[in-house]
């Protein structure tokens, strides 16, 4: 099936969607690496808030290749995805603080973000790593940006309003499935049987 | 009388350009016959979008990735050709230039200082160069920057001497299946045999550099080649990872001596997009391009 998505995304559209589904997403999507969630996430705790609300969004694992035109305006040179198992570690905790609706990048994700996905209604798409091209096609604006001073070009959070960004296959869905995981499974299997003939 | 450090530091830059946005043709034929060959959706429509992007990226001229890599150089130095400690420092500003050019995004990050803006680290070792005496009056120059995804995944193991040529394949499924759908797949992966617990690396990414299906020159190490090619595809990682379509394209491997006590093994992982270029300048400054 194929799905398009616009922000802010209803959390009872996701429910529909399942493993295996491609979907496009318009509207407002924001990238953040390992940085930007540690320095999200320290926010909370310190009870202030991050400069962008995350909410119904779409959360990009991405550093993008950007530059500024002869206006002065930022324009995207790159914007592929980033390998998102880098933010297992706090994923979880960032779709429960700050409740995006669908999480983009590559690699796919691990059980935690999965359980987080179904208890909190988000799913994962994954964008073909690389592919920054296509995915800069699609990103028709540069609305913001935020601790570029701070992180650096590829950390910081760019904050970018995209038209039919995709295709993304979804690899978590809302109902505990996570197709990287069943595809590891199976390299795994498939590793011990080619050790046990070699 | 051409400035020789200024036609290695223009050569050296389009170099990086060129590795950014133009794949070498042998993988760019490997990865459309991929897409013409995979019969589940979902990894066809994974190369597809792969071979689109290397498409507008050559049109365009931008990076086929935002991980524009971390920028490594192999330079072969002829014992007369004119320049010595020159080389790198125009190396270096090769960098510098095709950072703010091409665009290459900065990916020097400081531990204490943070990322460098440049792609050049403070403390002068990145760009990482490999030099080589050769005889003659050449200088080759070989551009590899490498993305931090697939870097991730490389494995190095001193694997027990008794295990032999066995442990070797075993670490090698293991290295590879680890990597999995992390490394943005189809891979090409560089394996290094040897030497010690840093030359093994080396020698795996060396061995990235060869020309796909050119095999190693001993039979013995060809024939292994060719075997572990075979096996790494039954894992069926598959394009992305989503278990359809080729896991890796091409195994290459390099062998060194070995303490008797040491069997090292390094595994260096490649994503699809496996990015080098060369050239080679003479005394006088005459550029010649490697086929690319």
């Amino acid at each position: 099936m194929e799905y398009h998505l616009t922000t802010p995304i209803p959390p009872e559209k996701l429910k529909e969607i399942k493993i295996g589904d491609i979907v496009y997403v318009s509207g407002t999507v924001v990238t953040a690496r390992d940085e930007a969630h540690l320095k999200a996430l320290e926010l909370h705790k310190e009870g202030k808030k991050p400069p962008v609300d995350f909410e119904g969004i779409g959360l990009f694992h991405c550093g993008p290749v950007m530059k500024k035109n002869e206006e002065g305006e930022w324009i995207v040179v790159a914007a592929g995805p980033t390998t998102s198992a880098r933010m297992e570690i706090f994923q979880d905790e960032f779709i429960k603080t700050f409740h995006p609706r669908i999480i983009i990048g590559k690699g796919g994700m691990g059980e935690r973000t999965a359980k987080a996905c179904q208890e909190e209604t988000c799913i994962y798409g994954y964008f073909t790593g690389g592919a920054v091209l296509l995915a800069a096609d699609r990103i028709k604006k540069v609305i913001d940006v935020f601790w570029f001073d701070e992180l650096g070009m590829p950390e910081c959070l760019w904050l970018f309003d995209v038209e039919n960004f995709g295709p993304l296959t979804v690899t978590i869905d809302t109902h505990g499935g996570n197709l990287t995981d069943e595809s590891k499974k199976n390299i795994q299997a498939n590793k011990k049987k080619i050790l046990e003939e070699l | 009388m051409l400035d020789i450090a200024q036609v290695i530091e223009d050569t050296a830059a389009d170099l990086l350009k060129i590795t950014a946005t133009k794949l070498p043709s042998a993988l760019k034929e490997a990865l459309l016959k991929g897409e013409r060959e995979t019969v589940g959706a979902l990894g066809k429509s994974q190369l597809k979008a792969i071979n689109e992007n290397i498409k507008l990226a050559e049109t365009h001229s931008k990076p086929m990735c935002q991980d524009t890599g971390l920028v490594s150089f192999f330079v072969k130095v002829g014992d007369k050709f004119p320049l010595r400690s020159e080389i790198k420092t125009a190396l270096i500003k090769a960098t510098k230039r095709a950072t703010q050019n091409v665009p290459l995004r900065p990916n020097a990050v400081d531990m204490f200082k943070g990322n460098t803006k440049n792609n050049v680290g403070i403390r002068g070792s990145v760009p990482w160069f490999y030099f080589d005496l050769v005889e003659g009056d050449q200088l080759e120059i070989i551009a590899m920057p490498k993305g931090g995804g697939s870097s991730n995944v490389g494995k190095m193991k001193m694997i027990p001497p008794g295990k032999g040529i066995k442990g070797v394949k075993e670490f090698v499924i293991e290295a590879v299946a680890a990597a999995g759908p992390l490394a943005c797949p189809p891979y090409t992966v560089g394996v290094g045999v040897g030497g010690g617990e840093d030359m093994c690396m080396n020698l795996a990414k060396k061995a990235l550099l060869r020309p796909l299906y050119r095999y190693h020159e001993d039979e013995k190490i060809a024939s292994l080649e060719k075997e572990l090619l075979e096996i790494l595809n039954k894992l069926e990682i598959g394009a992305m990872g989503l278990g359809e379509g080729p896991s890796v394209i091409d195994v290459h491997m390099e062998f060194a001596a070995r303490h008797p006590a040491s069997l090292p093994v390094g595994v260096v992982i490649s994503c699809w997009a496996l990015r080098h270029a060369g050239a080679t300048i003479d005394k006088e400054g005459n550029v010649v391009w490697h086929p690319h």
